[in-house]
């Protein structure tokens, strides 16, 4: 269980880094589009290339995301009856939930997409645009992101096995960063002096 | 056995994703899970083709190269920003001193910022969180009613779901596919009936119970002249000049661009007129004020000056979005990012702009970008399977039983939204809903545009209703729980109940549900901001005008050049019309 719990550690700290490297990209994305849409307007300049690096950058983000977002227990759930249940039962459910069913989905995701990459890669398929960008790099992003996904999962799993017979955190607990909410509240609260409370 | 099921996958699948989304599983996976599960089953049965499931890595790229959707990490990315740029204390502050020498001047003040505050970050969290800490601890220490308090601004915060340039809008545009502009367009009159009708229950209690919505005291107005004044005369009179300069270059736009370009066949087009024109009164206003600061000279009030540096900031970022995306310069998910630049410098003209602050605001964007197009992922796995097994004609047949055609399906659906909205997210909704929804409400001849203006608005009465609503669950988190000493009047000022939070709001909810009738009664009302080709049979209308050809109608005295999209230009029946001429037909309208 040691050589497992250092495992999904190890897991752990390579998708915080992924998510913490394709973050920026939701930045590069924000200034392309504003350019793309300033050149339009001032030069009557417009690159397919550019514009189809927008997409190209948030499919990275969302994608290679996934496994560092579940890390972070932020994919959303709906908790109006689980809510009611012990903390032991909502992560047997989340477990068996993880086996039977998101390891399996990540495998078929990966195993359906990659032909598709590699049909892309062999062919050197290209935008049907204009000096539009080659196609298998953004293609790749499908396989690769699940393949991180489940990786996480993996780590998931052993973080809950570990919770459940007692020898660690819950990892619901543990993963989890401030709200914007409470990030929103604290900053408030320095400036307006604790005036309320 | 096996017979009956492979006759009855759709609603067994459906009841399946029901138990799956409320043991807790995370919604994006429940809905894959349930897709693939489900497609195996149907595959195995016979029921769909085997190769149903070759279709899922094209939908998938399809979801990558969908340039919509983009705009939601812009309007987050721009929404978090500007949370914590500190405008949202100055607008409150300001706003209260423009306001409050009035009785309900505290409230108004607080409407107006939340209108604001909704068109610029668009969250609803935010808003409420800003509100209930810095002006709900004025209303309180002034006497306001508590109950009126907590109701003007929960109201307020949930303004964000319908006020342009809404994100919310945004998806639900894509969702039905329908083009932002014109949701955008349609939702400009009821939200700003909406606001107004707000404004004037104010108005009312101000009147009717004056005890509840007492005044600022002459003591807490902070901006006053050497001489005593409050400097109102002198925030009117630029107000004034303003209006005026700006109606002038409106006027004269044609002869201005031809003046300036030299060419007297150059293209004045009324929608770029108007945002030329508002853009010029507000800059002016600025240099004023500028001028003033620098020179040393006491041009403008105290007061007035403030207002000017205070509100051009928010104001210059609502025109650069919907001014873009209006006069089409840019597609709405790029006003997003320009909004996103805007918001940018903004935070770094404050000082504000930290690199532990654009971190922050970049690692939650890009979460929340992944739960949202995860949640899509997984709403287009199972509807992949769904559609296989035959499941939208179900969801039609279950509103056969529907009595009264659209009318008696509005209701209901709106009643399920409603229901809906105290435990799923707006972006839940909109996902796993939506879809099942669309295709039966077109096929009833239900607008679709008009149709996500009402879940729009269904889905903000839904957050303000005790006792689930988030709105009231946010200011519950930030009001007062225990007694305390006000920090000015040393007074003791008692808690904020839940129960003032909730009967507060019922008043709101009532307007609302009175403006969700009025949308569903006139959908006119709504559509007519999109141009009578929505709300008209045009199988039979064709007139073939060469588009620059100049049109008869109009406002009379300014003839402008018939627009693709605009009556009396050729149009493609059920193309969107392109997004540069929205602006047109706004302005139209408007002058109507």
């Amino acid at each position: 269980m040691n050589f497992l719990l250092s495992f999904s550690r190890a897991i752990d700290a390579v998708s915080v880094r992924i998510g913490h490297i394709v973050m920026w990209l939701v930045l590069a994305a924000v200034l392309i589009s504003a350019y793309n849409a300033i050149v339009r307007k001032a030069l009557n300049i417009s690159s397919n290339a550019y514009l189809e690096i927008q997409w190209y950058l948030f499919s990275a983000v969302f994608l290679l995301g996934a496994g560092y977002t579940l890390l972070r227990n932020e994919h959303v759930r709906i908790d109006a009856v689980s809510h009611r249940w012990s903390r032991q039962t909502q992560v047997k459910i989340d477990l068996v939930g993880m086996i039977v069913f998101l390891l399996p989905l990540c495998w078929w995701v990966v195993s359906m997409s990659l032909p598709l990459v590699i049909r892309a890669f062999q062919l050197g398929e290209v935008s049907t645009n204009a000096g539009g960008l080659i196609r298998w790099p953004v293609y790749a992003m499908m396989p690769l992101g699940f393949t991180l996904l489940g990786i996480q999962v993996l780590s998931e799993i052993i973080k809950r096995i570990a919770f459940l017979q007692g020898r660690g955190p819950d990892p619901a607990i543990t993963g989890k960063e401030k709200s914007d909410e409470e990030r929103l509240l604290e900053a408030m609260k320095q400036t307006t002096g604790e005036q309320v409370r | 056995m096996s017979a009956w099921i492979a006759a009855n996958l759709a609603p067994i699948m459906f009841g399946a994703l029901v138990i799956f989304l409320l043991s807790g599983f995370p919604v994006a996976f429940s809905l894959a899970a349930c897709g693939m599960v489900f497609g195996f089953i149907a595959i195995e049965m016979g029921v769909v083709p085997a190769a149903l499931m070759q279709a899922l890595p094209l939908r998938l790229v399809g979801i990558m190269q969908n340039d919509t959707l983009l705009a939601i990490p812009f309007f987050t990315f721009m929404g978090l920003l500007l949370e914590r740029s500190g405008m949202a204390e100055d607008l409150l502050e300001t706003v209260a001193q423009v306001f409050g020498g009035i009785r309900g001047g505290l409230a108004l003040a607080v409407i107006v910022v939340g209108a604001m505050l909704a068109a610029t970050t668009g969250v609803m969290a935010a808003s409420v969180i800003s509100m209930g800490l810095i002006s709900l601890p004025i209303m309180l220490r002034y006497g306001y009613n508590r109950p009126l308090a907590a109701g003007a601004i929960t109201a307020s915060g949930t303004l964000a779901q319908i006020v342009p340039p809404s994100l919310v809008l945004i998806v639900i545009a894509d969702q039905l596919g329908r083009s932002v502009g014109d949701m955008y367009l349609a939702a400009f009159v009821p939200a700003f009936m909406l606001i107004g009708l707000y404004c004037l229950f104010i108005a009312a209690v101000a009147i009717i119970r004056p005890a509840w919505v007492p005044a600022l005291p002459p003591e807490a107005r902070i901006y006053r002249e050497p001489n005593g004044a409050s400097g109102h005369v002198s925030l009117m009179i630029l107000l004034a000049i303003c209006f005026i300069v700006g109606t002038l270059i409106f006027s004269n736009y044609a002869a201005i661009v031809h003046w300036v370009t030299g060419d007297p066949q150059a293209r004045a087009p009324t929608d770029e007129a108007v945002v030329m024109a508002m853009t010029a009164g507000v800059v002016l206003a600025l240099s004023v004020a500028l001028l003033g600061r620098l020179a040393g000279l006491r041009i403008l009030s105290q007061l007035a000056e403030r207002v000017t540096f205070v509100l051009i900031p928010p104001l210059l970022l609502i025109f650069l979005v919907l001014g873009t995306i209006f006069l089409g310069v840019a597609t709405p998910t790029e006003g997003g990012a320009m909004g996103a630049v805007g918001a940018l410098s903004l935070a770094l003209l404050r000082r504000r702009l930290s690199f532990s602050l654009l971190s922050q605001a970049l690692n939650s964007t890009a979460k929340l970008s992944v739960f949202v197009m995860f949640v899509l992922i997984g709403s287009t796995v199972f509807s992949l399977t769904f559609q296989g097994v035959d499941g939208p004609i179900w969801v039609e047949h279950l509103f056969d039983k529907v009595p009264g055609d659209q009318i008696g399906f509005l209701i209901v659906v709106n009643l399920m939204i409603f229901f809906l909205g105290f435990f799923l997210d707006f972006f839940e909704i909109a996902f796993i809903l939506l879809p099942l929804l669309a295709p039966v409400a077109a096929k009833l001849d239900i607008d679709l545009v008009w149709f996500g203006i009402i879940i729009a608005m269904n889905l903000q009465t839904s957050f303000l209703t005790p006792p689930f609503g988030f709105a009231l669950f946010y200011l519950r988190s930030v009001a007062p729980n225990v007694d305390y000493d006000d920090r000015i009047t040393r007074e003791r000022i008692p808690r904020m109940t839940t129960a003032d939070i909730y009967r507060g709001s019922v008043a709101f909810v009532v307007m609302q549900v009175f403006m969700l009738g009025i949308v569903i009664g006139f959908p006119g009302m709504t559509l007519s901001a999109l141009g009578p080709k929505q709300t008209f049979d045009l199988d039979s209308i064709r007139i073939d005008l060469p588009s620059d050809a100049p049109a008869t109608e109009g406002n009379g005295a300014m003839p402008f050049p018939a627009l693709p999209g605009m009556p009396g230009a050729p149009t493609e029946e059920g193309a969107k019309p392109p997004e540069d001429d929205l602006g047109a037909q706004l302005m139209k309208r408007l002058g109507q």
